[in-house]
């Protein structure tokens, strides 16, 4: 006779989840510890070799890929440094201009500003290359129509702004996300102490510097990490724009195409599954090495703060 | 019914002597990176062949053909690529021989209908083994626009001298675009540019074997001076050229906006349907006049079978054909540009592509520098010479510094360089 005491098994549960978890192993945890596993190996006349932190060896200290790979790595550093100058501020003040009650058809505003994170990347590569173009864009004609044609350079054929003329296209396609992160954000925000701060005379500009801004940090900061995350995992702009190659002379190459390029080869150059593992893996450890800093550091402070 | 099936079957398949075959409907798939060449592989090519054998059936499945060698590579890995594969020349496939992914096709029947020259893309270092069929060459020069060239009167240059004449008359007129090349896609200014002009340079494959004995280096003089005269081009392609893609360049010249195009013969029969003045050809001009000139006649696709294939006698059968004289005059006359390796007679119908073929009369032929062997390693030659071409076009470095940058490289991991 069972004890009475033992607690029913939940199979509802275990049932419940094997769809989710079994999906999730075999295409992300899977993958993701064979690409760590792959990093350690080398390919030498056919045969796979175990050898352990070699390529990661070559990777930082073979002058050939460790300048590839701090070229790439820099560039990483460059496109997320302006999406957190340049993408969140501007979503934030669009939010808070979405959010002022006195603002008409704002639905509108807040539906064309969204949409561009909805067109597909290679959508937005090849029309910001088609706009910019010196030879076909519109770019040149609508600088020559109000006299600052002298400004116009051809942008992406350019060492020197290539990669900001890039990432200023990443920013205009997915500035929407955190407009409608810090939008919800402030819609979450009880009228009762914006009310109160009006008894005691905050209002307009000082009511969002020392209310509201408070208030949405901890929105801001988890819109940061989820820049930096999607930022040290781009790819698919710089390839939609530039070739594999991440042209003018790699001013643009992030570590997503130097990985592409290292692991299934390109042109005559033939794919390096193990080198390109051991980039994929540098990746990984350089996002989750962020994203701990944000959750130890930042975050455990934001809350101190808001409690 | 099914007796004479066999009995076709066999009479077809030479090659499979008594060895018993299925009598059963084989279907082929092949792969390629010539996803323009669709149409013509389905409404000419394989029903060509499905007329003759129509116990097998033939299915073209072109990927994009940046991504071709990555994308071939990953279904040769995971067993789901195509019984025939189309075979780029030298070490990508020379890899994919080595790692057992591509029959040995050496006793091939229709092997013989090729020199060793057009095998030399598809065959090891040694020549022992050759694993795919030579399809194509393509064959590097200039195509002009005939009515500009009236308009601005000057006559097709011969010396390099007057090639920059011709191209400063044109700077001077206005206009045209003197030249319609950018360096966005960056594998044009190698590709048209440094080994289109080059081999007037280093002699074609006098210097080309040099380099791979490591004879000589690319610091020489013959491996620099292409790189001075790629560096006088900046200011002949328009402005903006730096963001000009290989589709723009394209356009440019088709809209008779350019006056010359750097070109592979691989253009012609887009140009054809585009253009609407009459285009000629000029093979790279030498720098002395009398000078032998040399040419880029490079070999550049083949096709071969899948070692893995569940049909090898369909595929036999098939790149037996391909093989053949009538393979050879259907593909060269639906693809004018894209020349026949085999040894048969083809005539071509377009007088574009006539034009280019005739330079392997008068001018010394080789292949590109940098794809036999010397692109193996890392740093890799072709693509730095991508690199260190556009570098130069567009001034960033001096022609010296960008032969002595390619020349470190291939020092770093080519023996014979050292």
């Amino acid at each position: 006779m069972p004890a009475p005491s033992k607690p029913k098994t939940r199979w509802h549960i275990a049932v419940f989840l094997a769809p989710a978890v079994l999906v999730y192993t075999a295409v992300m945890i899977y993958p993701l510890f064979n690409t760590l596993r792959l990093a350690l190996y080398a390919e030498v006349d056919q045969q796979r070799i175990w050898v352990g932190l070699q390529n990661f060896q070559t990777l930082f200290g073979d002058a050939i890929w460790s300048e590839q790979f701090w070229n790439a790595l820099g560039n990483n550093a460059w496109f997320f440094l302006i999406h957190m100058l340049v993408q969140n501020p501007i979503g934030i003040a669009l939010a808070a201009l979405l959010s002022s009650p006195r603002l008409r058809f704002s639905a509108f505003y807040r539906s064309a500003i969204f949409i561009p994170t909805i067109l597909s990347f290679v959508i937005v590569g090849f029309a910001w290359k088609l706009i910019l173009s010196p030879i076909w864009g519109i770019a040149p004609g609508m600088l020559d129509a109000i006299g600052l044609k002298f400004l116009y350079q051809p942008w992406l054929g350019k060492e020197e702004y290539a990669l900001t003329t890039l990432s200023l296209v990443s920013v205009w396609q997915y500035v929407g996300i955190p407009m409608m992160l810090i939008y919800a954000a402030l819609l979450s925000i009880p009228d009762e102490i914006l009310e109160a701060g009006e008894c005691d005379g905050i209002t307009g500009m000082s009511a969002f510097w020392k209310i509201k801004l408070p208030l949405i940090l901890p929105s801001i900061g988890i819109i940061s990490v989820l820049t930096f995350v999607a930022n040290f995992n781009a790819f698919d702009l710089i390839y939609a724009a530039q070739g594999a190659l991440a042209g003018p002379d790699f001013s643009t190459d992030i570590l997503g195409t130097f990985m592409y390029r290292t692991f299934f080869g390109f042109q005559l150059q033939l794919g390096d599954p193990h080198m390109g593992s051991a980039i994929a893996s540098a990746m990984f450890g350089i996002i989750l090495i962020g994203v701990c800093t944000y959750l130890f550091g930042i975050q455990r402070r934001l809350r101190n703060y808001q409690f | 019914m099914h007796k004479n099936t066999f009995k076709g079957l066999f009479l077809a398949t030479t090659l499979l002597g008594a060895s018993a075959a299925t009598a059963q409907q084989a279907e082929l798939t092949i792969e390629s990176w010539r996803n323009d060449d669709l149409a013509i592989w389905q409404d000419k090519i394989i029903p060509a062949f499905e007329a003759q054998h129509p116990d097998i059936s033939v299915r073209f499945t072109p990927s994009a053909p940046a991504e071709y060698n990555a994308v071939l590579n990953s279904k040769l890995d995971a067993g789901s690529a195509g019984d025939i594969i189309t075979c780029r020349p030298f070490d990508a496939s020379l890899a994919l021989f080595e790692a057992g992914r591509l029959a040995d096709l050496s006793d091939l029947e229709g092997m013989s209908n090729f020199s060793d020259v057009a095998k030399s893309g598809w065959s090891t270092d040694d020549g022992s083994a050759t694993y795919c069929v030579p399809m194509a060459s393509v064959i590097h020069g200039f195509i002009y626009n005939k009515d500009a060239f009236e308009e601005v009167g000057v006559a097709v240059p011969q010396t390099e001298e007057e090639f920059f004449a011709v191209l400063e008359a044109f700077k001077e007129d206005g206009n045209y675009i003197p030249m319609a090349m950018g360096t966005n896609d960056q594998w044009e200014a190698a590709t048209m540019g440094y080994n289109n002009i080059g081999p007037n340079y280093w002699k074609g494959e006098e210097g080309r074997m040099a380099l791979i004995a490591g004879e000589q280096k690319l610091t020489d003089e013959g491996w620099v001076a292409p790189f001075r005269q790629l560096a006088k081009w900046g200011a002949y392609l328009g402005d903006g050229f730096e963001a000009q893609t290989y589709p723009d360049s394209q356009n440019i010249f088709t809209l008779g906006r350019a006056a010359i195009y750097p070109a592979g013969s691989w253009e012609i029969s887009g140009f054809n349907a585009l253009a609407d003045f009459e285009m000629g050809a000029f093979h790279p001009p030498v720098q002395n006049a009398g000078d032998t000139c040399y040419i880029s006649d490079h070999t550049d696709i083949g096709i071969g079978m899948n070692a893995a294939t569940e049909n090898p006698e369909a595929a036999m059968t098939f790149l037996n054909w391909v093989a053949s004289s009538e393979f050879s005059n259907i593909f060269a006359n639906s693809l004018p540009g894209f020349f026949p390796l085999s040894k048969a007679d083809v005539a071509l119908e377009d007088p574009l592509a006539q034009e280019f073929i005739s330079w392997r009369g008068k001018c010394e032929s080789s292949i590109r520098s940098t794809y036999q062997i010397l692109s193996r390693g890392t740093p890799n030659l072709e693509n730095e010479t991508w690199n260190a071409s556009v570098a130069v076009i567009k001034g960033d470095e001096s022609p010296e510094d960008a032969a002595q940058r390619l020349q470190d490289g291939l020092a770093l991991w080519y023996t014979p360089q050292q």
